[in-house]
């Protein structure tokens, strides 16, 4: 079961983004990294905004993060989600990145533990039709 | 001193040269509460309103600008109120609220170029009547970051930001309890408020129940129906105006590198500038410009869709350091009557209406005629800002009306 309750919203990228979601597909978590000065940025954009190169790489990355923010939701806005509540969102700090985040889940952690510093570790999530980049703050959950 | 300081003061032209002539609102509504008046009918009142109290005809209006997806665009009003000519439209980009005091802006901009004489800024929203802000959505941009985890909406996105505040401050969720219990205090003493005969207490605020931790429900933004727009005007044409006019000090657009859509987008704004309302490099232009300091502005409309907020503006604008809203708030300072920065005199946005923030001008209007509700004795300058949670941000420093 997904973290989410099916009828959530999917991702719907623009053009720019479509390579993080192809490389969601093969479960490989992949950031967009100026080729030039090596920087990693998130969102997808079109130029480096460091050194303005048009060169893009998309360089995967482990997953290791900590946790840089969070809320949890006690009121859906959503019609999908009305018997999901409380659930978490995590905003993590992927390691190895200069600081790029992903907006995201724990999916392992009552809401009353999460915190602001957990280490957090790459756990897919199986959504129809394809694969979300969530977390655990278990090793041991994200291996399998 | 400060009189020195407005008159020697790094002016820009336009701000020196510019007022606002008029203000006009129609009666603002819970969601739904508006019967079979229709958002552009209430708009069409509240541009009528504003004319009339200027005591300009609609005839002279030849301009329009509003902000954030306003629904209705210069030239269907200017067809439907039958005026004669359009020589100026313009929509800041958007940013939500962040748009409103630049529309302000845009407005005295035009006017001092010489483009046109009279502009209307106006904005409707009738969320009875369109769909809701607190409901979900696809944005156009951002969404696909965010909605697959279940971040939402405007209050979730920005308890993001103010959770990383506490972390780093230690800011308490008890703080935000002497932001919104104070507005809503204000708003007991405005009959056009929505919440006007509603108290609150501390206690009430405290055990309410949690819509997205640490906001509760009296954290978080009125959902309601109605329409504002105010006369942007020169200087000397303000003079013959029926109230004169409200002297434009200063109005400012910015945003700090590398914000982008902040917390509307996917939260990757620079580590120094996430636990903020992006408005450090607009509190330079905007203070720059009007050769006045923090301390010098004697009554505040702070743009409060979210009680949090308003902490985090009392920062970036440079009314307390870095970390020090929540104790500042704390010590009643945001209260009429005893505080150090009265704010939100008719209740803001948590508490007054949620007109995407042109209430919170129209009332910084109303208190530098001296005609507030809930006035500031010898209030000279009034600060009002614009947005939180979304892209650029824009502030204005209304000066105490002048007449011929």
């Amino acid at each position: 079961m997904p973290y989410l309750p099916e009828g959530a919203p999917l991702p719907d990228p623009g053009p720019d983004e479509i390579p993080f979601f192809e490389a969601c597909a093969r479960r490989e978590l992949r950031l967009q990294r100026c080729a030039d000065c090596g920087r990693f940025r998130h969102p997808p954009s079109p130029r480096c905004p460091e050194c303005r190169s048009a060169r893009i790489e998309w360089e995967q990355i482990s997953g290791e993060g900590e946790v840089f923010s969070y809320t949890i939701v006690h009121h859906a806005v959503h019609k999908a989600l009305k018997g999901t509540t409380p659930y978490n969102v995590v905003l993590v700090a992927l390691d190895g990145t200069n600081g790029a985040r992903l907006v995201s889940n724990l999916v392992d952690t009552p809401y009353q533990d999460v915190h602001v510093g957990q280490r957090v570790s790459l756990f897919w999530d199986e959504v129809p039709g394809g694969w979300l980049p969530r977390f655990t703050r278990s090793k041991a959950v994200a291996a399998t | 001193m400060r009189q020195e300081r407005l008159k020697s003061g790094d002016v820009a032209a336009f701000a020196g040269a510019t007022c606002i002539a008029g203000v006009g609102e129609t009666r603002i509504t819970s969601r739904g509460g508006q019967g079979d008046r229709t958002e552009f009918d209430l708009l069409c009142e509240a541009i009528q309103r504003a004319a009339d109290d200027a005591g300009i005809p609609l005839d002279e209006i030849d301009g329009f600008v509003s902000f954030g997806a306003e629904r209705h665009e210069p030239a269907v009003v200017q067809a439907t109120l039958g005026i004669p000519v359009l020589r100026f439209s313009n929509l800041v980009w958007g940013a939500g609220g962040g748009g409103c005091p630049g529309s302000v802006m845009n407005a005295a901009l035009a006017v001092h170029a010489g483009i046109c004489r009279n502009v209307v800024v106006y904005r409707s929203l009738c969320q009875g009547q369109y769909h809701r802000y607190g409901q979900y959505r696809q944005r156009a941009d951002g969404d696909t970051w965010m909605s697959p985890y279940g971040l939402m909406s405007p209050a979730q996105f920005f308890a993001m930001s103010f959770r990383r505040h506490m972390h780093l401050y230690g800011t308490r969720a008890e703080h935000l309890s002497h932001v919104a219990v104070p507005f809503r205090e204000h708003a007991q003493r405005n009959p056009r408020a929505v919440q006007y005969g509603k108290p609150l207490t501390i206690e009430q605020h405290r055990t309410a129940r949690m819509i997205t931790d640490p906001f509760r429900l009296f954290d978080c933004c009125l959902e309601t129906d109605g329409a504002g727009a105010v006369i942007v005007t020169s200087r000397s044409r303000a003079r013959d105006t029926r109230h004169g006019g409200v002297p434009i000090l200063a109005a400012a657009q910015a945003s700090n590198k590398g914000w982008g859509l902040g917390p509307t987008g996917s939260h990757n704004m620079p580590e120094a500038d996430y636990a903020t309302i992006n408005s450090r490099e607009l509190a330079k232009a905007l203070f720059g410009m009007s050769g006045l300091k923090p301390s010098d502005i004697d009554v505040a409309q702070i743009y409060d869709a979210f009680s949090g907020i308003v902490i985090l503006a009392l920062e970036d604008f440079g009314f307390v350091g870095r970390g020090e809203g929540g104790p500042f708030v704390a010590e009643g300072n945001l209260r009429w009557g005893t505080g150090a920065l009265p704010t939100n005199t008719s209740g803001g946005l948590l508490s007054e209406g949620y007109l995407h923030g042109l209430n919170l001008i129209i009332e910084g209007v109303r208190q530098m005629r001296g005609e507030s509700t809930t006035q500031v004795d010898d209030a000279q300058t009034c600060f009002v800002n614009g947005g939180g949670a979304a892209a650029h941000k824009s502030a204005v420093i209304l000066g105490r009306k002048e007449t011929a």
